[in-house]
Order: structure tokens, then C-alpha cells, then sequence
């Protein structure tokens, strides 16, 4: 009797076990993607080695920020941010330690952190850069996001599942740049205005700067690019396509990126 | 063998009553934060990690350091440990119990914490971290119950169980070495990024776990009539004092590497940490005492107990300032030095100092009371039946 029972309680135990710990063996077995399939075809079609560019494929947008259109006419960079946090609803906190935000203004030393200050030009001391996500093509947030939170699409847009964030902070960890926000309290309670065409947040999760992926395939640009298509300070596009506005301007114009020696391939450019 | 921690002296229940009303402290701010969120913490855009991240990766060397007691015995038969390495394997318990509970309370949607089973990512290194501290939970769940079981019988512990023990021994390096990896694979975070974070994480639990051990058999032949034994003693406080000066050493390595290259980046948390950072007029130095603390009290510990062996006179109250100063010593350097001293300057070269807020301690404290009431239910167990095969 009691030897049976013990049985019994065995099986069961097993029998729980495995129906926990199925739906990660599954998941494991089933999905033969969880590298970034993309990049592992690009290395089998040859250009595998660690210091050329690989072959492109598909498209990988990018952003130029002319900073010598934003020189002495920093408003503009108040209004890309202004345009960016209004249509994405991010929400608004006095204080630098809860502060959220998707681009902003940092002074050139903070923004290129791995280039020397040392005797720089008046015009890059006294002026702000914009700063956001760099979409990297080898972004580490990705890497080290246990929950595939936030994932890189097809077309390069390092992007946010606000459903899926678990709140551990490890991309925050894990950014180079600074680019990520984490809400520490409740944002809908400081929203400005509403924009009832996005989703706002809830607290606990991470987000920042998704290059407009909502926008893109209404034919629309990046907010921040069209706020100021005036005066084409920014250029956006596909960074693989040869004959693109940002190809051509990228063709002509010496660029540099922010930290380009972790090996992140950021996807913006900053013309100084 | 439960009903062993159900009998105890009235000192035995006021301790329990006391680290209940630090749980229940604990459990109310636990509360409160998960009504309103993690914007009670001293947490920022900056500093995102704080308090439960490094308690959590202090606590996993101390889960890790039970394995000075159980390689000894099962892998060299060194008898002597053989009363106390189930004291190793209870603590490993209470300690993965304690990390576990402060990952959930670091989280900003605790409820969503099983994304990470539904949705398995093998390349973030939390997933192992969740793999192996899990794995190494249950081995030692097992080992520690079976093998008490066969002693209170006083049977030999079946066969299979030793397959397990040994499983248990690689898996106890692993817990601190992907620990280490969720740092030290971090581009950009310059004080993290060395390879020797992981063999320095190893050096510190060997030191952190095995002190804390021999600071509960100090108070338990007080309070609860066990002996581990001069021979165990003198023997764990060798490997505690090896682990910490192998620590120092790898702390110095660092200090060579930063100063000697003169690397900024690889400067300035050490700086941060040991003499205050200067950044824009401005010196930044909240964690400089803690860390001179660490300093002197690993080596006050290794001189107490260098002379206590040199002479001899290796007392119980020798023994016990020198682990606890050790202890805590290692407390301060990877409890809240390490994760601290790596964020203090943030990816844009901007400097912010950090400072957790009451709601945060509390949860912090609550948590180490809840690891401690374990352990204590746990060790009067253990006692309980080494008492009645005894006696």
C-alpha cells in the first residue's frame, strides 16, 4: 500500500516536471533561429572575416544627422525630440533619474565619449548633439534580453515588445549608449498629450527609440526627419540600397559614429 | 524530519520571532513597491541596477562557497568534514532561496516572470544564470535530504545519490562563473569587462561562503551543543584565508591593469571606489569607507588568523572575529562595490552616485531574514538529527 502510494507520487512528481519544463524544451527544439538568421547567411555567402562590411542583404535603415544644419540653430533639436515624445507618448519626468527618453541633446564629449575633446572647435563645445538608439546591426541589448523583449526586425529596427518585457534592466546593461529608459513609476500619469495611434506603456517596462517602425509602413518618415525636413538636418533611409538619399549623402560626406570600436555597427551617422 | 524544527528552546523561537518581523517588514515594502512601482528605489536611468542586483551576486558566491566543505570530503574523503558538509549544503538552499527572491524583487513586472521559461533565449546569460541557479537548488535539495535521511537511519546514503554530488561540485563553479558572465560579456562597461571577473567572483565565495559557515558552527556550539570539531575548523579557516588572498591578488591585478595603462575608462571605477572620483569640480565618493572597510577587514581576518595558527591559539573567538570581519569585508567589495563601482559612470560619461532608499533596505533586509529564517529551520534539522543518532 504504501510502497505503491510512493509510486505514484513519483510518476506524478515526474509527470509535473515535465509539464513545467515543456514548454521551454519545445521552444529549444522547434525554433531554429535564435542567432540572427540573417547575419548567419550573409557569413555563408563569404564575406565572413572580421573587418570588411558584410555582403548586404535586405534592407538595414540608417539615419545621417547633419550636425552643420543644427549648428547655432539648436531649437531644431528641441523640436525632433518634442515631435518624437509627442507622437510615441513618452511620458515626461522632471527629475534626471526617472527621466525617460527616445532622443535628446548631450554635449559632443558625452556623445562621443571615445574621441578626444581636447582643443575641439568652438562650434562642436558650444553646441548639443542629438542623440537615440543607433539601431546597431550587432546591438547587445538584443543579445543579452533573456526574453526576446526586444528583437531586431528584418529591417534592421532594433525594436520593443512592451508585452513581453520583463523589466530586468539586463539591456539597459547592455546598451553602449545610454539609449534605454525604464519606467519606475507609472507613465501614463505623465503623459503631456495623448496620441490615441500608439500604445502607451505600463510601469516596469524598458523602451526607447523604435525609428518609427509603426510609421514606416504607412509611407511615413521618422517623426524627428519629418519635423525637420526643412531643413534636412536628418536623412533617413536603407543604408543597403545604393541609390538611396542616404547612401548618396553617406557617399560624399566624411561621418563618424559613436563608439564604433565595440563593434556594434551602429546605423547612424553624424556628419560634425 | 521536519518536526525536528518544530521543538526548540525559547532562544531558538525568539530568534525565528525576530527575523519574522524583519520578513514582515520586508513582505509591507515589498508591498508598497509593487503597487507603485520601482520608483521607490533609489534606482535611476543610470544607476538601474542597485541593492538586490549585488546582493543577488554576492549571495550566489556564498551559495557556491559550501563547496570548500563538499569537495574535500567526497572527492579527497577528507573525514573530517564529514559533520558539517551537510551545513555547506543547506546553506547553498537558503542562499539560491535568497538570490531567487531578490531577482523577483529587482523585477518591473514580477508576474512576467516566467517569460523566461515560455520564451528561452540561450543567448542571454541570464537564461543559463536561471538555469544553473535552479540546477544547483535542486541537486543540493536532494543531496542534503537524502544523505540526512541515510544518516538518521544510519544507513549508508544510496548509491545514485553520489552522482548527484559529484554533478553538484561542477555546478556549484558554473552558478558563479555565469554570474560573473552576465558582467564581465558587457561591452562598454569598463570596469566589468575583464575576464577575471569570474575567477575573482570564485576567489571571494570560497572565502565568503565558508566564513559563514564557520560562523554558524561558532554560535551553534553555543547555543545548540554541536561541535564540528578543531581539526574541520582549523582546516576551513586554511582555505578561507588562501581564497582571500588569492581575491586581494586579483583586486591588485585590476589596480595594476587600470593604472599602469592608463586606460580612463579602466580607471575610474576603482577611483570611484578608493579615493573618490573627481569629475567636473565635483568628487564622487559615497562607497570610499566601504571600501577601505573591505580592505582592512580581509586583512585584520588574515592576520587573526595567521597569528592564531602561528601561535597556536586558534580560539573560538579568534576564529570568529577573523571569519566575520572576512565576511563582511568580502561583503563590501563584490555586495556593493563590484555592481556599484561598474555603473558609476555611465555610458555618456556622466557620473551619478547612488543611494538606496529606506523602502529599498527594507526589502533588502526582509530578504536576508527570509534566508536566514531558512537556514536556521534548516540547520535545526540538521542538528536535530546528528542529536538523535547521537544520543
Amino acid at each position: 500500500m504504501d510502497k505503491q502510494r510512493r509510486k505514484f507520487l513519483k510518476i506524478a512528481g515526474a509527470t509535473a516536471l515535465a509539464g513545467v519544463s515543456a514548454p521551454a524544451v519545445v521552444k529549444l527544439t522547434s525554433t531554429p533561429s535564435f542567432a540572427s538568421s540573417g547575419q548567419e547567411a550573409a557569413a555563408d555567402a563569404g564575406q565572413s572575416d572580421g573587418h570588411g562590411e558584410k555582403a548586404p542583404t535586405g534592407i538595414r535603415y540608417g539615419m545621417v544627422i547633419d550636425m552643420r544644419k543644427l549648428y547655432g540653430n539648436q531649437e531644431l533639436i528641441d523640436k525632433a525630440i518634442d515631435a518624437c515624445h509627442t507622437v510615441h507618448n513618452v511620458p515626461h519626468f522632471d527629475n534626471k533619474q526617472n527621466e525617460i527618453k527616445w532622443i535628446w541633446k548631450t554635449p559632443f564629449a558625452n556623445a562621443f565619449v571615445e574621441h578626444s575633446s581636447y582643443h575641439s572647435s568652438k562650434i562642436t563645445t558650444d553646441n548639443d548633439f542629438a542623440v537615440l538608439c543607433n539601431h546597431c546591426d550587432n546591438p547587445p541589448c538584443v543579445r543579452v534580453c533573456p526574453t526576446k523583449a526586444t528583437f531586431q526586425m528584418e529591417n534592421g529596427i532594433v525594436a520593443m515588445d512592451y508585452h513581453r518585457c520583463i523589466g530586468c534592466r539586463f539591456c539597459m546593461m547592455g546598451c553602449p549608449y545610454g539609449a534605454r529608459s525604464f519606467n519606475w513609476f507609472n507613465p501614463r500619469d505623465h503623459i503631456e498629450t495623448y496620441n490615441p495611434d500608439f500604445p502607451t506603456r505600463t510601469r516596469g517596462v524598458v523602451e526607447k527609440c523604435n525609428f518609427c517602425a509603426e510609421r514606416l509602413p504607412l509611407g511615413k518618415e521618422p517623426a524627428c526627419v519629418e519635423a525637420l525636413k526643412d531643413s534636412r538636418a536628418l536623412v533617413f533611409g536603407d543604408l543597403n540600397d545604393p541609390h538611396s538619399e542616404i547612401r548618396q549623402v553617406l557617399d560624399k560626406e566624411p561621418t563618424i559614429q559613436r563608439k564604433p570600436s565595440l563593434g556594434t555597427k551602429p546605423s547612424i551617422f553624424y556628419i560634425v | 524530519m521536519i518536526e525536528k524544527a518544530l521543538k526548540g528552546k525559547p532562544a531558538y523561537w525568539m530568534w525565528l520571532a525576530i527575523l519574522g518581523v524583519f520578513v514582515a517588514i520586508g513582505a509591507v515594502c515589498y508591498l508598497r513597491q509593487f503597487v507603485y512601482g520601482l520608483g521607490l528605489t533609489g534606482m535611476g536611468r543610470d544607476i538601474s541596477w542597485g541593492l538586490y542586483i549585488s546582493q543577488f551576486t554576492f549571495l550566489v558566491g556564498v551559495a557556491a562557497g559550501g563547496l570548500m566543505l563538499v569537495l574535500p570530503y567526497y572527492v579527497h574523503d577528507y573525514k573530517a568534514f564529514g559533520r558539517i558538509t551537510i551545513l555547506g549544503e543547506f546553506l547553498a538552499i537558503a542562499a539560491i532561496l535568497m538570490c531567487l527572491m531578490f531577482i523577483m524583487a529587482d523585477l518591473g513586472q514580477p508576474l512576467r516572470g516566467l517569460n523566461m521559461i515560455l520564451h528561452p533565449t540561450p543567448n542571454s546569460m541570464l537564461f543559463w544564470d536561471m538555469v544553473v541557479l535552479l540546477g544547483y537548488l535542486t541537486l543540493n535539495i536532494i543531496c542534503g535530504w537524502v544523505i540526512l535521511t541515510a544518516e538518521r537511519k544510519q544507513v549508508k546514503p544510496p548509491k545514485w545519490v553520489y552522482i548527484f554530488v559529484y554533478i553538484s561540485i561542477p555546478f556549484a563553479v558554473s552558478i558563479h562563473t555565469v554570474t560573473a558572465m552576465l558582467y564581465c560579456g558587457l561591452p562598454g562597461r569598463h570596469f566589468w569587462l575583464t575576464a577575471i571577473t569570474a575567477p575573482r567572483f570564485l576567489a571571494s565565495a570560497f572565502a565568503a561562503g565558508p566564513a559563514l559557515i564557520v560562523l554558524a558552527c561558532l554560535i551553534m556550539k553555543r547555543v545548540a551543543n554541536f561541535d564540528a570539531g578543531k581539526e574541520a575548523i582549523s582546516k576551513i579557516t586554511t582555505i578561507i584565508m588562501y581564497a582571500t588572498i588569492i581575491n586581494g591578488f586579483f583586486v591588485l591585478l585590476e589596480f595594476f591593469v587600470g593604472y599602469y595603462s592608463q586606460i580612463p575608462g579602466h580607471m575610474h571605477s576603482l577611483e570611484y571606489l578608493f579615493f573618490g572620483l573627481e569629475h567636473h569640480g565635483e568628487t564622487y565618493n559615497n562607497l570610499v569607507p566601504f571600501m577601505w572597510t573591505f580592505v582592512l577587514f580581509c586583512l585584520g581576518g588574515l592576520g587573526l588568523l595567521a597569528y592564531g595558527k602561528i601561535k597556536d591559539k586558534l580560539s573560538d573567538g579568534l576564529v570568529g572575529a577573523a571569519c566575520a570581519m572576512i565576511f563582511l569585508g568580502l561583503y563590501l567589495d563584490k555586495g556593493l562595490g563590484f555592481v556599484l563601482g561598474g555603473l558609476v559612470v555611465n555610458p555618456l560619461n556622466q557620473v551619478v552616485e547612488y543611494y538606496p532608499t529606506a523602502n529599498e533596505i527594507g526589502i533588502t533586509l526582509g530578504i536576508w531574514a527570509a534566508g536566514f529564517f531558512v537556514l536556521t529551520l534548516l540547520y535545526k534539522i540538521a542538528l536535530g538529527v546528528e542529536h538523535e543518532v547521537e544520543g
